[in-house]
């Protein structure tokens, strides 16, 4: 049961992106269609997943005074790998997120969970805490970029890898083109998350009665 | 001249590093609260990413020469995270003073993804020579530290305005910083180029 609440944990109630408000470089920057968002947060999860159990696993070999340096080499080796099969596989979606995926690095959310999380725990709890916070940040990242994608473009679900233009909703005339340029991700997020603080005190205050 | 001093302009105004980059959010959200902090900071983050520009340029050069290009991400943190306790162990020996000024912003720099970000931009999207290198990242660290400096002050006066409870922190400072993102947006048009062509008058 432990497992499935290590798990949900960082979906929800620590919430990387909205309840931590960690991470928010990439968050902002690459949140234009949800095709990045969603690849971005895919990328940010199999290198959390990864470094969570191999630092879980080394728990007890690596030493307390130089830990820190320790989880950056071993959460590095993984960007590479990830940065690697993306230039391979998806050389479009690659080229969009540019420096943003080697920047998963100095992401702090996944140097938070190795210190927080990983180096404290046995491996199973570390891969459920990598794959629910992962996807914590997977699902913020494609909230945001849903909403800047569909007010700014008009359509959804672009995908210049797979050769699909996306779902149009209404003209290309009509869009707020202020959401695809930088000041568009700042006011996305911040609303965002004022909604969201709104709501759980919404339901606090419920709740107290 | 004229293109290390376009490099310079528009690092600062055009492709500023928070602004239009998103570099560099953590500490402009967590550090500006206060004019002097965001001023303190600056001056470390100036002088870090300038130096870790040079460093990281000479560093770029062996991995090519070796070919393994691979290993960048891994050498260029681990690079920056020696000169930062570095930096901080010579200022402590030699500059008691600046020390004491700078210090307490150092440590907090070495996971900063401006740092890495300029020495990736450097080395992958635009191929600097090292004294271009030097001159941007310099650039960029002085275009953080005045939208730091701009921020730190506005925060200052609606901190005590009264505003609803779900918006108060990060969701207004963000949906400040986005304000503050559309006015710079108005440097977009210059052509730096030209300008310093006539100012200089050289071609």
């Amino acid at each position: 049961m432990r497992l499935w609440q290590d798990f949900t944990n960082g979906l929800l109630k620590e919430n990387p992106t909205f309840r931590l408000v960690l991470g928010t470089c990439p968050t902002m920057a690459i949140s234009l269609t949800i095709m990045n968002g969603l690849g971005m947060g895919l990328a940010a999860t199999a290198v959390l997943i990864g470094s969570n159990l191999i630092i879980s696993l080394l728990r007890r070999t690596i030493p307390d005074e130089i830990r820190i340096p320790c989880f950056i080499v071993v959460i590095a080796a993984f960007v590479t790998i990830v940065d690697k099969l993306m230039n391979a596989f998806v050389p479009g979606l690659h080229e969009v997120l540019g420096i943003f995926i080697p920047l998963i690095v100095v992401n702090c959310i996944i140097l938070a969970r190795a210190e927080a999380f990983a180096s404290k725990n046995p491996p199973t709890n570390s891969l459920a805490d990598g794959l629910g916070m992962g996807l914590g940040f997977t699902a913020a990242l494609t909230l945001i970029s849903t909403v800047r994608e569909f007010l700014g473009t008009g359509a959804i679900l672009a995908a210049k890898d797979f050769g699909f233009t996306g779902i149009r909703v209404f003209s290309e005339d009509l869009a707020a083109k202020v959401m695809t340029i930088p000041p568009g991700g700042f006011l996305t997020y911040g609303f965002l998350l004022g909604l969201i603080n709104w709501l759980g005190e919404r339901r606090r205050a419920k709740k107290n009665g | 001249m004229v293109d290390l001093l376009v490099i310079f302009f528009s690092a600062i105004l055009i492709n500023n590093f928070v602004l239009s980059r998103f570099l560099g959010i953590c500490p402009f959200l967590g550090v500006s609260q206060k004019i002097e902090t965001a001023v303190g900071m600056g001056f470390a983050v100036i002088f870090v990413m300038g130096l870790a520009s040079a460093i990281t340029y000479i560093f770029q050069r062996l991995l090519l020469a070796l070919h393994v290009e691979v290993l960048q991400t891994l050498t260029f943190i681990l690079v920056i995270a020696v000169l930062v306790q570095f930096v901080e162990m010579v200022l402590k020996k030699m500059s008691p003073g600046l020390y004491r000024a700078l210090g307490i912003y150092l440590p907090l720099i070495t996971t900063k993804c401006a740092v890495l970000g300029v020495a990736l931009l450097n080395a992958n999207v635009y191929n600097y020579d090292f004294l271009q290198s030097v001159i941007h990242g310099v650039a960029a660290a002085v275009g953080f530290t005045l939208v730091m400096v701009v921020f730190a002050g506005s925060r200052e006066r609606w901190a005590a305005a009264p505003i609803p409870n779900a918006l108060r922190g990060f969701p207004l400072a963000l949906v400040t910083a986005g304000l503050l993102s559309l006015a710079f947006l108005g440097f977009m048009g210059f052509d730096l180029k030209r300008l310093f062509v006539e100012l200089l008058g050289q071609g």
